[in-house]
């Protein structure tokens, strides 16, 4: 039992990196509802004149979509190959089987300056013009991972006499996908997905170099953070990045934390 | 027809009288109907990566081990199954019997030999294209079905209109005292009726063949001792072929018509349980089913009289006092008792003999209480018991 002051020190410690996190996107969030234009603390009072003005801001809404779209073509990518690779991996065995994981794995370790720099020189000589199908192919080289973990860890749960039942009930490979392999492994798919658009929606560094004239919502913060008569509108973007990382994230937590018992043997 | 072991009796031994001959339901059936299940030399090899993990499982088990990194499981079993047979394999793990299960349901491929389901050659055909259906050792529910939906997939698979379904569904979930239960996921269920609604599952579909893989492997003891009566009953009432999987040499003994005991990818006898119990044709079926008790070499020429391996069962012994006469029919040794083992209703006394081995002995507490019994550590005993009751091991 620890005495009550180093208890203490603990939880003052444990607050202080918590608000170290937390606080300045707290600020962020307070000066998008702020009513004047500078950044000053306290603020002005409570306004949607920037939520408004972010609403008819054509750069910022181009940027807002452009993000969008690029985050769900990473992630429909992701979701096709991550399954694929996950499904081979644990219900087949061949030469090389070993080698899968890690080569997939290995791009979220790369620096994401190294896979900018290399795609973009690639895409320069195979002659591909950079632009949103560029930043795409460029996002899924480090979103296919985030599929692949989480379908090839519920495959690994999922008892492999849950596909010989179905098939011992008279299912033949296919219904016994559609019944029983799909079903267990869909909440997975899913929240792979959603982990994959949300790391694919505040990419700067491989954006930058594969983006050609596009600009992203990340990449559209970055340039207006400079100039002195945007920074009002920042905030709420950011807000707006905030949102649509957070609540992804979120979903994906809820979906993998899913409820026990996968093959029903134990109590 | 080739029974393993049935040849391996010495003739020279006497005839255990009292022993219920055991109609083979094979034998009964005329020629013209082939057994539910026929094994023709059946080999299974595991090779490669799997062969290799196989093998680290099977090497702590003794298992056989064949060329390099090919582990052969099981060894060339011939083996027939009679229709209606309640049928179990017996065996430690690692001796082939799940193994052979599984080939039998399809899920893995013999290496060589053939499988026939009543006289059809089904070896080369998939699980869902064969009339057996298998209970799972995990149960194997789909978690997000309930459990009508489970009991129904093999129904609704064979697209069996909805109406029928729901009435075999109902029938078979009120055979196993589920009846109610459809709405509930399965891991809402206790492990008693998780497995119930796996056997609901298998049987709707009317196999010709049902297997169990070690079915009540999960449950506590009391469970496992009532649900070993209700599959009993089960598989009367319903007169389906089932060929049941187990380590528990007790729950063999008592369900089944015929059982095969397994030890390293082979058949060591296959027999009734009264003669696998009482006439064991090896020195690992003596073990592996009861307590050993052998006798050998010196030790048997001493105390039998004759040259070879014998076994006596450890209630045919009594113990006396170490100048109790023994009668002209009877074995004699004398020993002492090395260490006493109480069990409630009886005592189990290992005793070292002074000719050089050592026999159990299980005596019904009738009058002893634990206090006498556990005073009898140390004693020097007389062990007397009929000379029909040794028996002579082939292997």
């Amino acid at each position: 039992m620890r005495s009550g002051g180093a208890r203490w020190g603990l939880r003052l410690a444990t607050l202080a990196v918590l608000g170290f996190i937390y606080i300045p996107l707290a600020v962020v969030i307070v000066y998008a509802f702020n009513a004047s234009g500078t950044v000053s603390w306290p603020p002005a009072g409570f306004s949607l004149r920037w939520v408004q003005a972010a609403l008819e801001n054509s750069g910022l809404q181009d940027a807002f979509k452009t993000s969008i779209v690029i985050g769900i073509g990473a992630a429909a990518i992701a979701v096709i190959l991550g399954s694929l690779a996950a499904f081979a991996v644990a219900r087949y065995r061949f030469f090389g089987r070993e080698a899968i994981s890690f080569v997939v794995v290995f791009p979220i370790a790369l620096p994401g300056i190294v896979t900018g720099m290399a795609l973009s020189t690639t895409f320069a000589t195979v002659d591909l013009p950079l632009g949103i199908l560029s930043i795409i192919v460029g996002h899924a080289t480090f979103c296919v991972v985030l599929v692949y973990n989480n379908v090839i860890a519920r495959l690994r749960r999922t008892s492999r006499s849950l596909e010989e039942a179905s098939s011992d009930l008279g299912a033949d490979t296919w219904q016994t996908f559609r019944h029983v392999t799909l079903p267990a492994v869909r909440s997975a798919v899913l929240a792979g997905a959603l982990l994959a658009f949300a790391l694919s929606f505040d990419e700067v560094i491989v954006t930058i170099f594969t983006a050609g004239g596009v600009t992203t919502l990340p990449i559209w913060i970055f340039r207006s953070f400079r100039l002195a008569n945007q920074v009002a509108l920042v905030n709420v973007a950011g807000l707006a990045a905030i949102l649509l990382s957070v609540i992804p994230v979120y979903i994906a937590s809820r979906l993998t934390q899913d409820t026990g018992g996968v093959t029903g043997a134990k109590t | 027809m080739p029974i393993l072991g049935s040849g391996r009796r010495d003739p020279h031994e006497e005839r255990v009288a009292t022993l219920t001959p055991q109609a083979r339901p094979s034998d009964r059936a005329d020629a013209a109907s082939p057994p539910a299940v026929e094994l023709r030399h059946v080999v299974k090899r595991f090779e490669g990566d799997v062969g290799r993990r196989v093998a680290r499982s099977v090497d702590a088990a003794g298992g056989a081990r064949g060329a390099a990194d090919a582990v052969v499981a099981v060894a060339g079993i011939d083996l027939e199954i009679g229709d209606g047979e309640f049928f179990s394999m017996l065996g430690p793990s690692g001796s082939g019997k799940t193994t052979t299960l599984r080939m039998i349901a399809g899920f893995e491929q013999p290496s060589e030999g053939r499988i026939l389901l009543h006289g059809e050659d089904v070896t080369e055909r998939p699980p869902f294209d064969r009339d057996v259906n298998t209970v799972f050792q995990d149960y194997a529910l789909f978690p997000h079905m309930t459990v009508g939906d489970n009991v129904a997939y093999g129904l609704m698979i064979r697209k069996v209109p909805k109406p029928e379904r729901e009435r075999r569904v109902g029938d078979a979930l009120a055979m196993v005292r589920l009846s109610g239960y459809e709405r509930r996921k399965p891991g809402q269920l206790s492990g008693g009726q998780r497995q119930r609604v796996a056997l609901a599952r298998a049987l709707v579909n009317r196999p010709s063949v049902l297997l169990l893989d070690e079915p009540l492997g999960a449950l506590d003891l009391k469970l496992r001792e009532e649900m070993q009566i209700e599959l009993k009953a089960i598989q009367q009432e319903v007169g389906i072929t089932f060929i049941y999987v187990t380590h528990d040499q007790e729950e063999a003994l008592t369900m089944s018509d015929r059982l095969a005991v397994f030890s390293q990818g082979r058949i060591e006898q296959v027999g009734s349980p009264a003669e696998v119990y009482e006439r064991p044709a090896t020195p690992f079926v003596a073990g592996f089913v009861g307590t050993s008790n052998l006798l050998g070499g010196a030790v048997a020429e001493t105390i039998v009289g004759r040259a070879g391996t014998f076994t006596v069962r450890p209630e045919k012994i009594r113990m006396g006092e170490p100048d109790a006469p023994a009668g002209d029919d009877e074995s004699s040794a004398l020993g002492v008792v090395r260490t006493v083992v109480y069990l409630g209703p009886d005592t189990r006394y290992i005793v070292a003999l002074d000719a050089g081995a050592e026999l159990v002995v299980t005596e019904q507490n009738l009058s002893t209480s634990s206090m006498e019994a556990l005073a009898a550590q140390g004693r020097r005993v007389r062990l007397t018991w009929k000379r029909q009751h040794n028996f002579a091991i082939g292997g």
